[in-house]
């Protein structure tokens, strides 16, 4: 059991996140912009989150905290 | 009070910068200043301070910024060409208000120029030593005493200030020796500059030691500011020496070694019926335009003595607002004014009278 | 549950100015997470330097001081010489440390002078606009080398860790990356061991990180990270060129 927070507004939409990612479940959104005009990290599923972490580690901007 | 002592200017100054409390020294050996580093060389590994033989003149000088941002007293020295490669770090001390010592024992220019005594980095030192619009506090001593006097009050003022300070020396003040009392050693208060970079000890916000500003309306702040200090320090800390300027007609303006020679040829002027008198800046900036205005209104005319082409006669001109004449008395290259040379532009002002 | 991940304590919050998917900023974190995890960021003082990471001083918690262009070596010799207790660190990209401050990088290196110096090499001045660095690639592209960098009259890049491995003064250099999670958990161990150095006295210690600039390479930031493997690597071998905590137990 793994929780994925944002902080949408400090995210740059630059996806090394999405990459990153083991279990594909995270995406960058297709709807949403935030304040900075950037398509900010969303995620799919939140049940199949490991916590692994690798995402948080590959972003640049510290977005994403997590819990485990 | 200490005892009086025979030294070499050099070494005064830095015996004083030590009893200044000085206890962090950078430089790069260049004639002809190196007496400066050697000595500082010697002393500071036996008094807990650092002597470090920088990389160059511009890790020197920003070996020297670092401490200062520590809130600590900083010195460097060099002579002219040295110098030239300092006025990036100057630049940068002055706009992080940063307080250190920059010690000039200027050689004759331009380029490597020579090693014998100049004045000829008036405009540089005067002017804002760097890039920007800035200004350094600049004195200018006369005797091997005032090269130690003029070292404690350089950090006084420096830290009183939050800016630069230049020693300039010409060669001639750092090489000649003459008796001495060096000042009673200084006690600092150690309380850690609300300013300085000390750790923030996770107690206070983070101190910032910058001179970058990206926002024009907060750096035309910064600068308006800046100016504001320069102008008390013009109305408070003026420094000048007045010679037999009671009943003269002509008065010569003269720092350092010329101002010196000057004395000798006054008192040979005044022999030979010609009253002059002479006004030696002490601070060459903050200048000391005051008394030359109320002079300009008791003389004929000025003779501005000087080791370059004529660049403080450009100050006097405007200290006085050109009410009357400025001849200029100068040698160049490492020649210095004679008495002789000193006494025939003294006798060509008094023929020429208020023209 | 338990907070397994979050920003470190080390960074304010101002947002980084970088562009998207620049590396920076994993360096910048993995610098505040050393610094909270060795604990003293109350007696950390960085020296920031003059190119993309100029602002690095708003970022960091602890004191900071903005050096001149190249200078930040000697700003942090200054410093540390003024107060050996404090732990001194600089931030530096390639045209500051290997080009208008190599002077400082190599004599503060022969000095052993007890600093940290974290050095972003991204092949390319970034901030002003994406000109030929010292680091530059041969046949590299940039706006200053347009028809690519010609070795013949634009000479050839230069390998520092090597260069400064000649010298008998630095305690520890490291090259790392951080373009895979890898690579930048084993960048973060370069980093600790370099500021755990420091505060042990052993000395100069430097670590050189591959960093990405996806803006002035004209790459995507997935392609920027796989051409720190493809191109930069092979110029560039990770690993490490000094640690003189190997050679004496070795």
């Amino acid at each position: 059991m793994a929780k994925l927070t944002f902080k949408e507004e400090l995210c740059k939409g630059c996806g090394l996140c999405v990459n990153a990612c083991p279990k594909k479940i995270l995406q960058l959104s297709r709807e949403r912009l935030n304040q900075k005009g950037h398509s900010p990290v969303e995620i799919i599923d939140q049940e199949k989150c490991i916590g692994c972490a690798f995402c948080a580690t590959m972003c640049p901007d510290c977005v994403i905290t997590v819990e485990k | 009070m200490q005892e009086k002592v025979l030294m070499k200017g050099n070494e005064a100054l830095a015996e004083a910068a030590i009893l200044a409390g000085c206890r962090h020294y950078f430089g790069y050996p260049i004639t002809p200043q190196t007496e400066v580093a050697a000595y500082m060389s010697k002393k500071m590994p036996k008094i807990g301070g650092v002597f470090l033989q920088a990389e160059s003149e511009i890790a020197a000088i920003n070996m020297v910024y670092g401490v200062a941002a520590t809130g600590k007293r900083a010195m460097t020295s060099s002579s002219s060409p040295g110098i030239a490669l300092k006025c990036e770090g100057i630049s940068y001390l002055a706009g992080s208000d940063l307080p250190a010592l920059i010690v000039n024992v200027q050689r004759g220019g331009p380029g490597l120029g020579g090693i014998q005594p100049s004045q000829s980095d008036y405009f540089l030192a005067t002017r804002g030593p760097g890039h920007g619009d800035f200004h350094v506090l600049v004195l200018a001593p006369a005797s091997v005493q005032e090269m130690a006097d003029m070292t404690l009050k350089g950090f006084e003022l420096a830290e009183k200030y939050r800016m630069p300070c230049m020693l300039l020396a010409d060669g001639t003040m750092g090489q000649m020796m003459e008796p001495v009392v060096l000042p009673d050693p200084v006690e600092l208060d150690k309380t850690p500059k609300d300013w300085a970079v000390t750790g923030t000890e996770c107690k206070r916000e983070h101190h910032i030691v910058n001179s970058l500003y990206l926002s024009p309306a907060e750096l035309e702040k910064l600068n308006l500011e800046r100016f504001e200090r320069y102008k008390k320090i013009e109305e408070e800390e003026c420094m000048w020496e007045e010679y037999m300027m009671e009943d003269a007609d002509i008065c010569i303006v003269s720092c350092g070694i010329t101002a010196r020679v000057s004395r000798n040829a006054i008192l040979e002027a005044r022999k030979q019926g010609i009253k002059v008198g002479m006004i030696r800046p002490i601070t060459l900036w903050p200048f000391p335009k005051k008394p030359l205005l109320a002079a300009a209104d008791k003389v004929k005319s000025f003779v501005s003595v000087e080791l370059n082409m004529g660049q403080m006669k450009e100050d006097i001109e405007l200290a006085i607002r050109c009410k009357k004449p400025v001849y200029g008395c100068t040698r160049v290259g490492g020649m210095i004014t004679t008495v002789d040379d000193i006494l025939a532009a003294i006798k060509s002002a008094a023929e020429k009278g208020e023209e | 549950m338990a907070v397994v991940f979050e920003k470190p304590k080390a960074l304010t919050d101002a947002v980084l100015h970088y562009c998207p998917g620049c590396t920076h900023g994993i360096v910048h974190r993995l610098v505040a997470e050393v610094i909270d995890e060795l604990g003293i960021e109350g007696k950390t003082i960085g020296i920031a330097p003059v190119g993309c990471s100029v602002f690095a001083y708003n970022y960091f918690t602890c004191d900071m001081v903005e050096a001149a262009h190249g200078r930040a070596p000697a700003v942090a010799t200054g410093v540390k010489r003024s107060d050996p207790e404090k732990i001194v660190f600089t931030y530096q990209g390639d045209g500051d440390l290997a080009s208008i401050g190599m002077c400082e990088t190599v004599h503060s290196a022969a000095r052993g002078e007890n600093i940290t110096i974290i050095f972003i090499n991204n092949a390319i001045y970034g901030m002003t606009g994406g000109q030929m660095a010292p680091t530059s690639l041969p046949g590299q592209v940039t706006q200053t080398s347009p028809y690519g960098r010609n070795t013949e009259t634009q000479g050839y890049p230069i390998r520092v860790c090597e260069l400064l491995s000649e010298l008998d003064g630095p305690a520890y250099l490291e090259r790392v990356t951080v373009n895979n999670v890898k690579n930048v958990r084993n960048a973060k161990k370069a980093i600790k061991k370099a500021f755990r150095n420091q505060l042990e006295g052993k000395g100069f210690s430097l670590v050189e990180v591959l960093s990405s600039c996806p803006t002035n390479w004209g790459m995507t930031p997935q392609q920027a990270l796989d051409w720190i493997d493809e191109k930069m690597i092979p110029y560039y071998p990770l690993g490490v060129y000094r640690d003189k905590d190997g050679e004496n137990n070795g």
